[in-house]
């Protein structure tokens, strides 16, 4: 535990020297109102994380978010076309985007096919299925309704409504994952499976309900997103999944599962935003940032690699006498 | 008679420990070497000194008469020292022969590998080691057993003359291990050096020539096994005289807790019926794979049996899942502690709480404070070494870590511990501190299931044995008649002495 916290210092330290590095050419950059927009554009970024970090806790992977918000996010689109009130559209989305996630759980939980197989399916049929849903066309700002759009910029005590919802979440996965039996059961089910069963632990069923919240954070997201950018087609937020599971192996969530905090995936998900927003205004080109964002990548794992080695070291005390 | 190898003056230390100390080795050709010692006395280390894997900091290596330095495993490979480990480490993919050679395959004059050649080969060496063993086959679809002959033709294959047999026939059966014998009797006869680490006291008398003792790293002591009784060896293995291993007791056997009738799996085991009572240590004995911890994990609803019926006090009840059964009041403490039992990287005291969780928790919310009050009251009461209970419990050791297990099942409350070879693989320091900790419990009026597979612990801690062959259950003693030849004789199916 003690690693793992100063490990979130160690990178929320990262963020502020990356902050304080660009500002030092940039000063308008830490302007309050800036980094109110990069924490405002990194939301969706940190919703996702969340889910994907319970997932990843539960030694599962979820690559079908991205697809899942772009679903959800069409749907809410065309329902608002439709005349449906806002507030039943977001119910509807995260109950979808939950279904969604359902799907997914109950494939790896009743046959127990491998989650990156699964996920990497469903991605395909979600974004599939956007396309039959609206034969490849476009949803623009002007069919949208204007309370629809307005929703997530909305400002309350000089935050928008977008950034509230990822505070929110933040807040109640945090209460979720240290307060309750079931985030216990996410670590135990990740840490050691069959340990976990003989615990008396659902093991397929665990991981069911972290894709669950996966999804329905995914879809939920969806609405954001759309209405935000005020515009839905089939390849919105495309390879955005990779940007999630990047934010959370940055954010030093044990790839392996049942290590990891939602803290750290907020800051992984942070450093993240802090790149993709900086880099542009030091006028570094988009591909730098797509390096830039790897190298993290790798230093990330690198350190988690460095920081398992004592962890092996343990063997050797079996020989050792006692 | 000259040893082929000699090992002098070895120290090997590591941080903050001393894990070998001036220590003497010698094998001798044609001989089974015994290596003896607690866990932690430095088996494993002088293993690895001789295999290449460790370099020593102090003392020589000596083979014929000369000294030699293993800078690595390939170099004592090539000088001839091979060994062969509990898990063998083999490829499961791969054919019989390709396991054999691979690494030193034969080439034919295009230098690729030849594969008549390879095959032949390993058919003379298996058969040399009285296997007719087809090498086409694929590892993967072998036993246990057979894995170990390849593994040992493997060894041959390098024209090993010192073979480092290392605990072999821990996971093996009745069977099996009569198999090895034969093995390292043929192995003798070939003249090869033989050192053979064993914690089974009745195998190291049956195959060994000679002996040597090693304690907390240092060397104890060595001669021939003829000049020596297992009462001596004992001793010098812990240093004092151990007369009384199992604690003393006297049984307050009350009403029955658990009744198992007709009991029926359909693969692993047929009409299990058997009582249980309030203070009893029932022991269950038989070969490895006779269905005990099958029978064990049904009761724990692991697995689902498809007939039968349990009863808890007066109450029938269905397990169909380990929740079933935890709150029905069966615990489990598996065999395969490291796998089963802990999750090391959770800390200390959310392991204990795990099956807890509802107990201290409150309104859906865990109660962090509860949880360490739980887990402080057990693990104090097994006496844990820990710096602190928010330690992680990968940190710790072996022994300690299966205290933690057994405090997870205790704060549950159980009216039934199951003890799934409790003391396998651990020393008899540790040993001595589980049966006794075992006694309490059942004097405390818990009821008690330990499956075990070693004669001594069984008829020391039981106040009735079941014992089990191929699935059901053949004899159950009590008092007097509980004698080691009954239990083997029941275990193995072997009829009566007229």
């Amino acid at each position: 535990m003690n690693i793992l916290k100063n490990r979130d210092v160690l990178l929320a330290f990262a963020i502020v020297l990356l902050i304080g590095g660009v500002a030092a050419r940039f000063p308008a950059f830490v302007r309050p109102g800036n980094l109110v927009n990069v924490f405002n554009d990194t939301s969706p970024l940190i919703l996702l994380a969340i889910g994907q970090m319970i997932v990843i806790l539960t030694k599962c992977i979820d690559l079908s978010v991205a697809a899942n918000l772009a679903l959800c996010g069409m749907a809410a689109a065309l329902m608002n076309g439709m005349g449906v009130p806002l507030p039943l559209i977001l119910l509807a989305v995260v109950l979808l985007g939950g279904a969604l996630g359902a799907a997914n759980g109950l494939l790896v939980w009743k046959l127990g096919i491998p989650s990156i197989v699964v996920t990497l399916g469903t991605m395909t049929i979600f974004r599939g299925t956007i396309f039959l849903m609206t034969g490849g066309a476009w949803v623009n700002a002007h069919q949208m309704s204007t309370a629809f759009k307005a929703l997530p910029r909305m400002v309350f005590l000089g935050l928008p409504v977008m950034s509230w919802v990822a505070l929110a979440a933040i807040a109640l996965f945090f209460m979720l994952l240290t307060r309750t039996p079931l985030g216990r059961s996410f670590y135990a089910v990740g840490g050691n499976p069959h340990a976990a069963v003989y615990t008396g632990l659902d093991v397929g069923r665990t991981q069911c309900i972290a894709f669950v919240i996966s999804g329905a954070l995914a879809g939920l997201t969806g609405y954001l997103w759309v209405a935000r950018y005020a515009v839905a087609y089939v390849d919105i937020a495309a390879g955005f999944e990779l940007q999630v599971v990047a934010a959370c192996v940055i954010g030093g969530i044990a790839i392996v599962g049942g290590a990891g905090s939602v803290i750290g995936a907020v800051l992984g998900a942070l450093f993240l935003g802090v790149i993709n927003n900086a880099l542009p205004v030091i006028r570094i080109s988009p591909f730098w940032q797509m390096a830039i964002s790897g190298s993290a990548i790798v230093i990330a794992v690198t350190l988690n690699a460095t920081q398992n080695r004592p962890k092996g070291r343990i063997i050797l005390k079996e020989v050792e006498p006692t | 008679m000259e040893p082929i190898l000699s090992l002098r003056g070895i120290s090997k230390s590591f941080p903050g420990v001393k894990a070998l100390q001036d220590v003497q080795l010698d094998l001798y050709p044609g001989q089974v070497t015994a290596l003896i010692g607690e866990n932690g006395a430095g088996k494993s280390t002088i293993v690895k000194v001789l295999t290449g894997i460790y370099q020593p900091e102090e003392g020589t290596i000596t083979m014929d008469g000369q000294d030699l330095h293993f800078a690595n495993a390939q170099d004592a490979s090539k000088a001839g020292v091979t060994a062969i480990h509990q898990e063998t480490v083999l490829f499961d993919e791969l054919t019989v022969a390709e396991n054999i050679w691979l690494g030193h395959a034969p080439r034919n004059r295009f230098g690729l590998i030849d594969k008549r050649a390879m095959r032949d080969g390993a058919r003379d060496l298996l058969l040399g080691i009285g296997s007719d063993m087809d090498p086409d086959l694929r590892l993967g679809d072998l036993g246990i057993a057979s894995k170990h002959l390849v593994a040992i033709a493997r060894a041959l294959s390098t024209d090993a003359r010192v073979v480092v047999l290392d605990e072999p026939t821990a996971a093996l059966s009745h069977k099996e291990i009569h198999e090895l014998y034969d093995l390292v009797e043929t192995l003798k006869a070939q003249g090869k050096a033989i050192l053979f680490i064993s914690h089974k006291f009745d195998e190291i008398f049956r195959i060994a020539d000679r002996y040597t003792v090693f304690r907390d790293g240092q060397f104890v002591g060595a001669g021939a096994m003829q000049d020596v009784t297992e009462g001596q060896l004992v001793q010098m293995m812990v240093g004092r005289a151990v007369d009384q291993i199992f604690p003393t007791r006297t049984p307050q056997i009350g009403a029955p807790v658990l009744t198992v009738a007709g009991y029926d799996h359909p693969t692993e085991f047929a009409d299990i019926r058997f009582t249980l009572h309030q203070g009893e240590i029932l022991g269950f004995y038989g070969l490895v794979g006779a269905g005990r911890s099958e029978v064990m994990q049904a009761l724990f609803g692991i697995t689902t049996p498809s007939k039968g019926a349990v009863r808890i006090d007066d109450k029938f009840r269905v397990i169909r899942s380990t929740h079933d059964a935890i709150s029905a009041g069966i615990v489990y403490v598996p065999e395969d502690r490291g796998r089963q039992g802990a999750i090391r990287g959770l800390p200390i005291f959310q392991n204990v709480t795990l099956p807890s969780l509802s107990r201290t928790g409150r309104g859906g919310f865990l109660r962090l404070a509860e949880e360490f009050k739980l887990a402080r009251d057990y693990t104090r009461r097994l006496d844990l070494r820990a710096a602190s209970l928010d330690q992680e419990l990968g940190l710790l050791s072996g022994g300690n870590q299966q205290k933690v297990v057994i405090a997870k099942w205790l704060a549950t409350k159980p009216r039934v511990i199951i003890l799934d070879e409790p003391t396998k693989g651990i020393d008899i320091g540790s040993k001595a501190a589980v049966h006794e900790f075992m006694a309490e419990l059942a004097a405390e009026g818990l009821a008690v299931i330990m499956v075990s597979s070693e004669i001594p612990e069984v008829l020391g801690m039981s106040d009735r044995v079941i014992v089990m062959r191929e699935g059901r259950i053949v004899d159950e003693v009590t008092g007097g008649a509980m004698t080691p030849e009954r239990l083997v004789r029941a275990a193995a199916g072997i009829a009566e002495a007229a």
